[in-house]
C-alpha cells in the first residue's frame, strides 16, 4: 500500500488510543483527588503533568488546569481533544481507504469539538465519552477493515501508543504514594477490576495490580499484551512483502522491551516503577522512529501550494 | 403540525413568486406539470414543518459523512435541497444525444487540433482562436492514448430558457468537478424520502465509478494486461478532495499525491510500503500547468517531474489528456456547432446560448452599445469569476468592464440575460422557485460515450441570483431521470439472484427462564 497512506493509518492507531488512553489516565486522577482528601492537589497535578509530558510553566498547577491541557483545550497538543481532531485529520488523508462507516465513525466524534459539545460536558461524562467513541471506532474497524496491510499499520500504531499511555498510567499510580485507592481506581480505569478480581480471586494487592496491568498475557490493555499485538502486525507486515535485506529493527526493540519485563523477577520491575515505565516509553519512541523509516521515510515532506481548480 | 392549507393556493403564491418570464420545472398556469404529481402532492401533503425536519436531517446527514466542498481552506457542507428535480425520459434522451455529439465533435477537434489541423484549412476555425489558447501545450503533441480518448470524462453545463428548451452553456473538458455529489445526493435523499422513490422509477447513478474505470482501463498502455488506475489529487486542501477520495474509494484504486509518485526510466512508479509499484493509468485531478515541473510551472510542487516524457513514451496515459483546455475556453464554445456540423455532418441537438464574440469588431460594436442588459463573461473564468451581468451591474462596474473589454477583446463574449428556469426550492418562507443549470456527466471509454442519467443540478440559493456556483451560495438537488417502463435495467450487474428461501433452524443461547419450577424456586428463593 501507499507509504502515506500507511502513515496515515498507522497514526489514527495511535491518536484513537491516546484520546482514549488519556481519558483513562485523566479520569484516576480525577477520583484520586476526590477520594483522597489527604491529597496536596498541586503537587498530584504537577506529578501527572510531568508524566504525560506538559511542563506547567508556572501555571498553577490545579484540577482545572489539567482538564484543560489534557482534556478540552484544542490549542493543547496533549489534549484528549486534540488528539481526535488528529485522528480525524489523518483519516480525512486516508479517507478513501477507510469503509465509510470507519470513516463516519471518526468525523462524527470529532464534529463533537468545534461544536462546543466536548467543551460544555461535565468531566467525568467527558472521558466516559471519549472512551466509548474510541471503542466504536475500534469496533467498527473490527468488523470493516480486512486484515491486510493498512489493519496491521493501525493496529501496529494503536498497540505502540497502548504501551506508552500505561506505562503511564502505571508510572502515574505508583507515583501517588500512600492511597489504598490508587490501584483499585487504576484497574477500573482500565476496565480491568473485574478481569483482575477473577484472576487474582479478589487478593487485591498493589504488587499484584501492577503485575496484571503490566504482564498479563490475556488482558488486552496489559503493557504485555500490548507488546505481543504490536509485534504479531510489524511480523505480519514483514511477512507480506519481499523485503529481506532491510532491518527490522523495530521488531527487536519491541520485542526486548517485551522479554525484559517478562523474565526479569517482577521486584526489579517495581522496584522503581516510574524509571523503568520512562524506559518503555523511550522504547516506543524509538520504535516508532524505525517503523518510520522503514515504511514511510520515503514519502518526501513537501507542503501544499494554494490556487487551483 | 402545520399544513400547506390548500393546493391551489400554494401553487398560486408560489408561481407569483417568480417574477421573470421564467420556464418553471414544476408549475404552468396555476397546474403542476404531470411529471411532477407525485412529488407535488407529497410535499404539500408533508407540510413545511415535515419538510424542514427532513431538510435538517439531510444536512445533519451530510456534516457525519463529511460531504463537504473547501472554500479558503475551509471545508463547508455542500448545501443539498429537499426538492428532486426531475426529468422525464423523452426530454432525457434527448440531452443524452445531444451531450454524446458535443463530446465526439470536440475529441475529433482536439485529435485535428493537435495533429492534422484540417479545422482550421477548411476555415471552421481561425487558427488564431486556438494559437492564443493558454491551454495549447505543443509539448503535448503526437501523445495520443492507444484507444485515442482524451476526453476520457466531460462535464456539459445546461441550462434550460424561457420556452424549457435545453442549452449548452459550456463545456468541460478538463477536470469538471461535481460527480460525487450526484451520488452522496442520492444516497442522501433516499433514506430520508423513502417513500417518494417508491412513487417513481429513477434511473440508478451508482454505476458512475464502474464505467468510469472501465473507461480508464481501456485507454492503459497497450500491452498492459491488467493495469494500475491511480487518482491524482492536489491533496487535502483542494476544494474538491472529498470527490477525489470519493472517486477512488468506490473505484477501489489508490488516491495519490504527486509526492507519492515518481519517474524513473520512462515509467511512473509509486510508493508503496514494498518499494515502487508501477502506474499505467493517471485520472489527474490537477491542472495541466501543475502536472510536471519539468514541462510547466517549474515550482509546482504538486505534480510529478518526468510525467509527460513518460506519457509521450507511452507507458502512462493521463485522463484527461492535457491540453484539453483549448477545446472548452468560452470562445472556442462559439464554434462548436460549426465542429458539429464539419466533423459529425449532422445538426447540433442541442443549441448554444447565442453569443457574440467581442474579437469581432462588428459584435463588439453592438456589445458595446448594450452593456447594461447583457451577461459579459471572461473566455478564460471558471466558477462565475470576472462575469458582469449588465441589468444589475452599476454604471461604474459597466465603466470598468468597457475598458477591459477594449484592451483585450479576444478575451471576452457576451450572451442575452438568458432566464434560467425554476424549480422549487425549500427557504425560509416555504417553497419558492430558484434558479437551477445542470451538468450532466459523460465518461467515454472510446467504445461509447455514456451519459450518466441525470447529472448535477446546482441551484442558486440567493432569491432572483442567476449564477448557481457553490462559492457564490449555490446548492444542489438530486435529479432524477424518470424511467420507462420500456427502459431496460441499468443495475451493475452484481445484483444477487435469490433462491427460495430455505432457512436453517436459529441458535440460541442458554435457556433464560420458562417459569419452569426451578425458576419459581429461584424467585421464592430471592422473596425470603
Amino acid at each position: 500500500m501507499l507509504s502515506r497512506i500507511a502513515e496515515s493509518l498507522f497514526w489514527i492507531g495511535r491518536y484513537v488510543e491516546r484520546a482514549d488512553d488519556t481519558a483513562r489516565i485523566l479520569d484516576v486522577q480525577m477520583q484520586l483527588l476526590v477520594e483522597d482528601p489527604g491529597i496536596d492537589e498541586g503537587e498530584a497535578c504537577l506529578r501527572l503533568l510531568s508524566v504525560m509530558g506538559v511542563d506547567a510553566d508556572g501555571r498553577q498547577p490545579t484540577r482545572a488546569l489539567l482538564l484543560d491541557v489534557l482534556g478540552t483545550d484544542p490549542t493543547s497538543e496533549t489534549a484528549l481533544v486534540a488528539s481526535i481532531a488528529a485522528a480525524r485529520e489523518s483519516a480525512r488523508r486516508a479517507r478513501e481507504t477507510l469503509s465509510t462507516e470507519m470513516w463516519e465513525a471518526i468525523n462524527t466524534t470529532w464534529r463533537a469539538i468545534p461544536s462546543g459539545r466536548t467543551s460544555t460536558m461535565r468531566p467525568p461524562q467527558l472521558f466516559a465519552w471519549a472512551k466509548e467513541r474510541a471503542a466504536v471506532i475500534a469496533g467498527i474497524a473490527d468488523s470493516t477493515m480486512s486484515r491486510d496491510d493498512g489493519w496491521h499499520f493501525l493496529v501496529l500504531g494503536r498497540s505502540i501508543e497502548r504501551v506508552d499511555m500505561t506505562a503511564r498510567l502505571l508510572s502515574t499510580a505508583a507515583l501517588s504514594h500512600g492511597p489504598k485507592v490508587a490501584w483499585p481506581t487504576t484497574l477500573r480505569a482500565c476496565g480491568a477490576y473485574e478481569a483482575f478480581v477473577r484472576t487474582y480471586r479478589g487478593m487485591e494487592a498493589d504488587r499484584e495490580a501492577a503485575e496484571f496491568l503490566l504482564l498479563d498475557r490475556l488482558f488486552p490493555r496489559s503493557v504485555v499484551g500490548a507488546l505481543n499485538r504490536a509485534e504479531e502486525s510489524l511480523q505480519n507486515l514483514e511477512s507480506s512483502g519481499r523485503r529481506s535485506g532491510f532491518s527490522t529493527e523495530a521488531i527487536r526493540l519491541l520485542g526486548r522491551a517485551r522479554t525484559e519485563l517478562e523474565y526479569r523477577p517482577l521486584g526489579d520491575v517495581m522496584f522503581d516503577l516510574p524509571t523503568e515505565m520512562e524506559r518503555l516509553q523511550r522504547t516506543c519512541s524509538v520504535a516508532t522512529d524505525a517503523i518510520s523509516q522503514r515504511y514511510f521515510a520515503t514519502v518526501g515532506s513537501v507542503s501544499w501550494m494554494g490556487g487551483l481548480a | 403540525m402545520t399544513r400547506f392549507a390548500d393546493a391551489a393556493e400554494v401553487l398560486k403564491a408560489y408561481e407569483s413568486a417568480s417574477a421573470r418570464p421564467t420556464y418553471d420545472e414544476m408549475v404552468v398556469g396555476g397546474r403542476v406539470r404531470p411529471n411532477y404529481a407525485a412529488v407535488a402532492g407529497a410535499y404539500i401533503e408533508m407540510g413545511p414543518d415535515e419538510l424542514r425536519t427532513r431538510g435538517d436531517a439531510l444536512a445533519s446527514s451530510y456534516l457525519d459523512q463529511g460531504v463537504t466542498f473547501g472554500v479558503a481552506g475551509e471545508e463547508r457542507p455542500f448545501p443539498l435541497d429537499i426538492v428532486p428535480r426531475l426529468i422525464d425520459s423523452t426530454t432525457w434522451s434527448r440531452v443524452d444525444l445531444g451531450v454524446q455529439q458535443r463530446v465526439h465533435a470536440l475529441e475529433r477537434f482536439l485529435d485535428d487540433v493537435y495533429g492534422a489541423g484540417e479545422v482550421f484549412d477548411e476555415g471552421v476555425v481561425p487558427r488564431s482562436v486556438v494559437m492564443t489558447s493558454p491551454h495549447l501545450h505543443r509539448v503535448v503533441a503526437g501523445i495520443t492514448s492507444p484507444n485515442g480518448v482524451r476526453i476520457h470524462v466531460a462535464g456539459i453545463d445546461l441550462i434550460r430558457d424561457a420556452d424549457g428548451a435545453f442549452r449548452v452553456l459550456e463545456d468541460n473538458v478538463r477536470v469538471p468537478s461535481g460527480v460525487s455529489y450526484v451520488m452522496t445526493n442520492r444516497r442522501a435523499m433516499s433514506a430520508v424520502l423513502p417513500e417518494l422513490f417508491a412513487d417513481h422509477r429513477i434511473r440508478p447513478v451508482s454505476m458512475y465509478s464502474g464505467k468510469l474505470l472501465a473507461a480508464l482501463r481501456a485507454s492503459a498502455p497497450a500491452g498492459v494486461a491488467d493495469p494500475t488506475v491511480v487518482v491524482l489529487t492536489p491533496g487535502v486542501f483542494n476544494s474538491a478532495y472529498f470527490e477525489h477520495a470519493l472517486l477512488a474509494r468506490t473505484m477501489g484504486i489508490e488516491l495519490v499525491e504527486g509526492r507519492d509518485l515518481v519517474c524513473r526510466g520512462g515509467r511512473v512508479m509509486m510508493r508503496t510500503t514494498a518499494g515502487l509499484e508501477p502506474v499505467h493509468v493517471i485520472y489527474r485531478r490537477l491542472d495541466d500547468e501543475f502536472l510536471d515541473p519539468v514541462q510547466f510551472r517549474s515550482d509546482s510542487v504538486l505534480g510529478v517531474p518526468g510525467l509527460i516524457n513518460a506519457a509521450r513514451a507511452g507507458n502512462v496515459t493521463i485522463a484527461n489528456a492535457v491540453g484539453n483546455g483549448v477545446a472548452d475556453d468560452k470562445l472556442l464554445y462559439t464554434y462548436v456547432p460549426d465542429l458539429i456540423r464539419f466533423y459529425l455532418r449532422e445538426e447540433p441537438i442541442l443549441d448554444n446560448v447565442d453569443t457574440w464574440r467581442l474579437g469581432d469588431a462588428d459584435a463588439r460594436e453592438e456589445v458595446l452599445d448594450r452593456l447594461d442588459e447583457l451577461v459579459v463573461k471572461p473566455v478564460d473564468g471558471s466558477g462565475g469569476k470576472g462575469i458582469v451581468i449588465g441589468p444589475s451591474a452599476s454604471r461604474a462596474e459597466l465603466d470598468e468592464l468597457r475598458t477591459k473589454v477594449l484592451a483585450d477583446p479576444r478575451a471576452w463574449i457576451a450572451q442575452p440575460v438568458v432566464s434560467l428556469s425554476t424549480v422549487p426550492t425549500l427557504v425560509e418562507s416555504g417553497l419558492a422557485p430558484r434558479h437551477v443549470d445542470l451538468r450532466p456527466f459523460a465518461v467515454n471509454s472510446g467504445d461509447e460515450v455514456w451519459v450518466l442519467p441525470g447529472g448535477l443540478t446546482r441551484v442558486a440559493l440567493p432569491e432572483g441570483e442567476l449564477i448557481v456556483n457553490s462559492s457564490r451560495g449555490g446548492g444542489s438537488k438530486d435529479t432524477w431521470v424518470v424511467a420507462d417502463a420500456g427502459d431496460e435495467s441499468e443495475d451493475s450487474g452484481l445484483a444477487p439472484t435469490y433462491a427460495d428461501p430455505d432457512g436453517a433452524p436459529r441458535d440460541s443461547g442458554p435457556a433464560m427462564g420458562d417459569g419452569s419450577a426451578q425458576e419459581q424456586q429461584q424467585q421464592q428463593q430471592q422473596e425470603q
